[in-house]
């Protein structure tokens, strides 16, 4: 494209990247796009009806099981895989990592979109969504963790907004008010990272006043710890997943960045996580030393759960070792993925599989239910695309000065 | 005018500094989380005089008169009492539902198979877990015991469902804009006044049920166990677990095996989440200071590296 920036309307070169509409239009038809549409067409209808009709006929919820897939994947997972955001934070501003800089707004960005659709999920489940403001303006229920919860993630993601603002600014030109929030972002950042650490686990925290209903393998004290450490590994694993998928979707966007140097990071990501992974194992065989639960590990939930541990947490702890011994890069991101899979079952295992094990009625969730949430997840891409597209995510903004 | 408008403003200055002084107290409140207040739930002995109901399973008929009282009195949806008589509902274990706030279940005793007939509806908890679980504290703790909701502020979380150990609190879920968390009341509208007694107990015709002051009807418990060697189990279902409730159950057979959990101990819910909230406190202090330090460590250690950075810079991205 060799039109001068001048003579594109606003628009166009904002929103349509510097092209026509029907340009822009045409660029839009990829194969990506059509799948997002197709389950958009599907997803969209399903929203409007769980509105309409209520939760009864959307959804396989029910008085023995009042939470499903809503809460543990798209509120439990989503909030976990946000937690890169505070990894990457915490790495940069606070232990003067600077070479993982080019993570830094990504997973800032991931972390706010993470939570913005974690709260779009709890508004589908949410009985009465439109009281969502409810604990922090009208009534108080101070003894309750979710009541911390609330506005944990309510100010959580003030602070990722207020994080992501600079990138905004940049885009929209907007210099006074990037200096500005370029300034606050470091301060929202360290209150960011205060406000992680709680409410990750303050989310398993949540499971202590159910000892009855969770598997005594899954239930223990130390659940909100499993919480806060998984979320870490968690985070350092999206980062690592996020990062390779970027590079190679928005590949002309991170040219300037050496592919070598790219590697190394990913690599020296790795080695943190196995760390992280091999401490997570630790605590969990803790837990079950605590509630002394061994006898339990030879029963079907038993296997479950040491399928769960061994397969999801100490191979991965292994295998990210293995790649960085090998400086393997492929080892390292597939391992990554393993560690996501793994958080995933983790969080349906507490929330759905190990609890109510002992229910007469147990639950699955309706095509209705995986419908919304696979929408949900579309949006979510579909937003970060968008944005990344458009504002120096990836990059640094050539006219703005780049050191924090 | 001009003074009137003034007046207004301050008024409106006044109300906003209360708010924000409001939201400022709740806002600590929310980052600290209450362990000071949880601690107080465990010491407080609760109300002396605070009512309860004894049960005494081994006189139930199973006539199941007080589902159709409770229903007649909290205006949910009933049947004529003609139809409670009909026996096939036995033939499944109920619970608890949406417009159902007691319900009697029948099991069998294994030594003579003869029907055992259980009521359940809320246990009214003595440190109940769904009132500290509770975001918006739609739950409380009545002084006459009661365990009372207020739908005006519910959210619908239906968190009070997961933590209630004997999975009583039901809600709605065909309702699609007011949906209401729905369970025993314990009649509050007439144990509140003079005299009052829940309309199920009124109704009971054996007298399988029992209103009175909570204290003594943990005696009478006792005294029935005592005076009728070998007829009850030597337990109080209720005394002690999850730190009391308000409802006592009698029985001839195992609790397990009428359907009333004997795994749940005298732990008080509430209580397991203090610890979790006490350490919130002591991380909320903590973490600056850790932070802090942390911080200007690196900033002195990273001065020197600063040149070495490698740089990122590049152009918009052109495709969409
Ligand atoms: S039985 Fe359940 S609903 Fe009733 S007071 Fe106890 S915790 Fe609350
Ligand atoms: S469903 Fe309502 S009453 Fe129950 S915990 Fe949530 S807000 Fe409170
Ligand atoms: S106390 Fe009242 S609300 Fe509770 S079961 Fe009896 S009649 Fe129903």
């Amino acid at each position: 494209m060799d039109r001068s920036p001048e003579s594109l309307s606003w628009v166009q070169e904002k929103i349509f990247l510097g092209k026509t509409f029907r340009e822009y239009l045409k660029s839009n038809l990829t194969l990506s796009n059509s799948i997002a549409a197709l389950i958009l067409i599907v997803a969209i209808p399903t929203m409007a009806y769980r509105f309409v009709r209520g939760l009864g006929p959307s959804t396989n919820l029910s008085d023995i099981n009042p939470w499903g897939i809503w809460i543990g994947i798209d509120m439990l997972c989503g909030v976990a895989f946000a937690a890169g955001g505070f990894v990457m934070g915490t790495a940069f501003y606070i232990l003067g990592l600077k070479e993982y800089r080019i993570f830094v707004r990504p997973a800032i960005l991931t972390g706010f979109l993470g939570y913005l659709f974690a709260v779009v999920g709890l508004i589908f489940d949410l009985g009465r969504y439109y009281r969502l403001p409810y604990p922090m303006f009208v009534s108080f229920g101070v003894t309750s963790i979710m009541f911390l919860i609330a506005w944990h993630v309510a100010l959580y993601l003030a602070c990722q907004f207020v994080e992501w603002c600079p990138a905004i600014f940049e885009w929209l030109n907007m210099r006074k008010a990037r200096q500005w929030f370029y300034r606050l972002a470091v301060g929202a950042t360290i209150f960011g990272i205060l406000l992680s650490t709680l409410h990750q686990s303050a989310l398993g925290a949540i499971f202590l006043l159910a000892p009855g209903k969770l598997h005594p393998l899954w239930y223990s004290e130390l659940i909100p710890l499993f919480f806060f450490v998984s979320a870490v590994t968690a985070g350092m694993s999206m980062v690592i997943v996020e990062s390779s998928l970027s590079h190679r979707v928005f590949r002309n966007q991170v040219a300037h960045i050496d592919h070598g140097h790219f590697d190394r990071l990913t690599i020296s990501l790795g080695k943190a996580a196995s760390a992280v992974l091999l401490t997570y194992f630790a605590l969990k065989i803790i837990g079950v030393a605590h509630s002394n639960s061994w006898n339990l590990l030879f029963t079907h939930y038993g296997y479950w759960f040491m399928f769960e541990i061994l397969g999801f947490i100490l191979l991965p702890a292994f295998l990210f070792a293995y790649g960085v011994r090998w400086k393997n890069v492929r080892v390292v991101r597939f391992t990554a993925l393993l560690t996501v899979l793994g958080i995933i079952l983790n969080r349906v295992n507490v929330c759905i599989i190990a609890f109510n094990w002992n229910a007469a009625v147990r639950y699955y969730p309706s095509w209705m239910e995986v419908v919304i949430t696979l929408g949900i997840i579309t949006l979510e891409i579909l937003a970060f695309r968008w944005i990344v597209n458009r504002m120096p995510i990836l990059y640094d903004h050539p006219k703005f000065e780049s050191s924090h | 005018m001009l003074r009137k408008s003034k007046v207004r403003i301050a008024a409106m200055r006044m109300n906003r500094r209360k708010f924000l002084g409001r939201l400022a107290a709740t806002g600590g409140a929310a980052l600290l989380g209450r362990a000071s207040q949880a601690i107080a739930i465990d010491n407080f002995p609760g109300y002396r005089d605070r009512y309860g109901v004894l049960v005494d399973t081994t006189l139930c008929i199973g006539c199941r008169r007080c589902e159709w009282a409770c229903n007649e009195w909290n205006k949910l949806p009933n049947k004529p009492i003609k139809s409670f008589e009909d026996k096939t509902v036995f033939d499944t274990v109920r619970r608890t539902h949406a417009g159902t706030f007691t319900v009697v279940n029948r099991h069998i005793d294994s030594n003579d198979s003869k029907p055992v007939y259980v009521k359940k509806q809320c246990m009214h908890c003595e440190e109940p877990a769904c009132v500290s679980a509770c975001f918006v504290k739609a739950f409380r703790k009545t002084p006459e015991g009661a365990v009372v909701y207020d739908a005006s502020v519910c959210v619908g979380c239906r968190y009070c469902m997961i933590v209630c150990p004997f999975d009583i609190p039901a809600f709605e879920y065909d309702e699609p804009l007011t949906p209401l968390v729905t369970k025993c009341t314990f009649c509050f509208d007439r144990i509140s006044k003079e005299g009052g007694v829940p309309a199920c107990v009124n109704i009971c015709p054996v007298e399988s049920l029992r209103f009175g002051r909570r204290a003594d009807l943990i005696k009478l418990a006792h005294e029935r166990i005592r005076n009728n060697p070998g007829k009850y189990i030597n337990h109080v279902y209720g005394e002690h677990e999850v730190g009391g409730t308000s409802w006592l159950y009698l029985s001839a057979i195992p609790f397990d095996k009428i359907g009333l959990r004997t795994d749940l101990g005298r732990t008080i819910i509430p209580k397991l989440g203090k610890t979790f909230l006490t350490a919130v406190s002591v991380v909320l202090v903590s973490w600056p200071v850790l932070f802090t330090g942390l911080y200007v460590f690196s900033r002195m250690s990273s001065k020197s590296s600063r040149e070495n950075m490698p740089s990122t810079k590049m152009k918009a991205g052109k495709d969409g």
